[in-house]
Formats: C-alpha cells, sequence, structure tokens
C-alpha cells in the first residue's frame, strides 16, 4: 500500500494544478472540471496506482458551484482516494464522463444528473433516473423550489 | 379502550338438546365475529416500520395470537394492508393498484409518521405523500417513529373492534357524483 506522500507526488505529476487536504483519513484531491478527465485515465491505468474500483459518486451543491466528489479504491494495493471536481458553470454544469473508465459510473452519474442537473459529456445514456422524465428541475440544488409540497425555509 | 372486551367469545347462543345443540346468532354478528378474528395482512412495507411490523410477527409479540398470522404475499389473499412506512410519489400508484385488488371487505392500517402524515423526516421534500390517506382511505392511525410492536398490535384489536362493531367499509355510502349535463 503506498502512502499518502507517494500517491500525492503521482497525482501532481499528471495534474500539478491540483489541491491535496491529509485532514481526513483518505487523501483528498480538489481539482477542476476541465482537468478530470486525464486524471482519471491516470488513476486507473498507472501502473503503481490501479484504481480499480469507483465505490461512490456524490454531487455536492456549494450554492456558489458544483461538484461531484469520487471514492476511488485499488482492489490490487489497498490505497483509497477522494477526488473533488469543481464545476465552476452553475447554469450550464458539464463534466467529462468516467463510464468508459469506471463501468458503474453509468447509472452514478445518470443519478448525479437526475437530482443536481450536472451533464457528463459522453455519457451513452444520460436520462433521468429516479425521476419522471418529464420532471421539470434538480430537486437536491439548495435553490430548488416546489411550493406545493415543500415549506420555504 | 378495553381490550378484554374485544376478545368476546362467539356472538351467539348454543340451545343443547337431545342428539346436539342449536345455535342462534345473528348473521352479522357471527360474520364480523369470524372477519375480524382471521385478518391476513398483506406483505407490505416501504420503510423502518416495516422491521417493527416483523418483530409483531415474529414469536416474542407473536401477532397470530390474534388472528393475523397469515400474512399473503398477493393482495388477492389479504384482508388488511399495513402500511409500514414512507408513501412516495412514485409509490402512490402502485398502493392504490394494491388496494384495488384487494378483495371486500378490505382494511387499511397506516402505520408510523409517515403513513399518517408524511412523516417527521421526509415532510418538507418534493417526492413524499404527506399520509397514505392522501391516496386510500385509513382504518386506523398509529402514532410513533416507528411505533414499537405494542402499539401495531393495539392497532390491530382496535380493528377487530371496528369489524366487530358492525360497520365495516361496504356499509359506508359513497354519494354519487352528479352527472354531466349534455350540453
Amino acid at each position: 500500500m503506498m502512502s499518502h506522500e507517494e500517491i500525492k507526488s503521482l497525482i501532481l505529476n499528471y495534474s500539478p494544478e491540483a489541491v491535496c487536504d491529509e485532514s481526513g483519513p483518505w487523501l483528498q484531491v480538489s481539482i477542476q472540471s476541465t482537468d478530470w478527465l486525464p486524471l482519471a485515465e491516470a488513476l486507473r491505468n498507472h501502473s503503481q496506482l490501479q484504481f480499480d474500483y469507483l465505490f461512490c459518486l456524490t454531487g455536492v451543491d456549494w450554492k456558489t458551484h458544483l461538484s461531484v466528489v469520487y471514492h476511488l479504491t485499488s482492489k490490487v494495493f489497498g490505497h483509497t482516494v477522494v477526488v473533488k471536481v469543481k464545476i465552476d458553470d452553475r447554469i450550464n454544469p458539464v463534466v467529462e464522463t468516467v463510464s468508459n473508465i469506471w463501468r458503474t459510473a453509468e447509472l452514478h452519474e445518470r443519478e448525479a444528473y437526475d437530482l443536481f442537473g450536472i451533464r457528463f459529456n459522453s455519457h451513452p445514456d444520460l436520462r433521468r433516473l429516479f425521476l419522471t422524465d418529464e420532471w421539470v428541475g434538480w430537486p437536491l440544488r439548495k435553490d430548488y423550489e416546489d411550493p406545493i409540497n415543500m415549506i420555504k425555509l | 379502550m378495553d381490550v378484554k372486551k374485544t376478545l368476546d367469545p362467539f356472538p351467539g347462543q348454543v340451545h343443547q338438546s337431545p342428539g346436539g345443540g342449536i345455535l342462534t346468532g345473528t348473521l352479522d354478528d357471527v360474520i364480523n365475529w369470524a372477519r375480524s378474528n382471521s385478518l391476513w395482512p398483506l406483505v407490505f412495507g416501504t420503510s423502518c416500520c416495516a422491521i417493527e411490523m416483523m418483530s409483531t410477527a415474529s414469536a416474542k409479540y407473536d401477532w397470530s395470537r390474534f388472528g393475523f398470522e397469515v400474512a399473503r404475499a398477493t393482495p388477492r389473499q389479504a384482508d388488511v394492508i399495513i402500511i409500514a412506512g414512507t408513501i412516495v410519489n412514485k409509490m402512490g400508484p402502485v398502493l392504490k393498484r394494491l388496494y384495488d385488488q384487494m378483495p371486500e371487505p378490505r382494511y387499511v392500517i397506516a402505520m408510523g409518521a409517515c403513513a399518517t402524515s408524511g412523516g417527521p423526516f421526509f415532510y418538507n421534500t418534493y417526492s413524499v405523500v404527506k399520509g397514505a390517506d392522501h391516496i386510500i382511505p385509513v382504518d386506523v392511525y398509529i402514532a410513533g417513529c416507528p411505533p414499537r410492536p405494542e402499539a401495531l398490535l393495539h392497532a390491530l384489536i382496535t380493528l377487530q373492534a371496528k369489524v366487530k362493531s358492525g360497520a365495516p367499509r361496504e356499509k359506508i355510502s359513497i354519494p354519487e357524483l352528479p352527472k354531466p349535463s349534455a350540453s
């Protein structure tokens, strides 16, 4: 198993802009959405990293921007990393899909699209997942309004 | 309510005579007595209340003591549906269909805060129905989040008392809607 420092130095080789945070149990890497795809391929394919398992994909609404959080682990080495991808454009949030790298992302990205409206470029089947096709709006956004069912706090 | 009163013996009289007895009673009372002591619940649980419901069915609380032992996996054989959990908008049509498929007379128990009102923590949401009675009529409501098995047993016994009282749902008339005029 690699130490945080070793993973960090390898990641910084691929995306020097990345900001690393080692305060938690796992190494957290924050990057911009434009840097995500090359880093994702490196994390999956680098012989010393081999993050072959995406075990959690989360969307977050920070009010000023959106982000997608990827939890990756390697079943070969047992190390784990958290990648936080920042999307600045809240009106038209787009990030590259990783469903071709980790197949499980296909459903998780659909969920993030369904509830946060984050569009994943080149996703094979980006449709609503839980909500109906004709649904308007993105319910887990902080500014979502539903005057019939929800009380405005 | 007094639980002992609901555990009445057979509502009729047996007159002993040579060669056997003659049994007298009101047919309605006998039917209601039989119905109330054999209410088969539908296997239906949408969240944590279902865990309490399973606990009520299992050995420690054992609702079969009161005639609820045969939980059916099909609505066509069930008498009572215990709505054990949150009903979301997507579940609404499913619940309605299950209710429609149950043979009459059918009874509904809304178990817990979600089924009675939408719930304490899911209330302010786009997705949750604010009470199952928006979809189907409810006979007995249980408070709690989730209610304890004793509370569910109390609700079941209350339902039995309701059935025995002779006012099941089919006796409540639904006023006919005015027909739209031809013009």
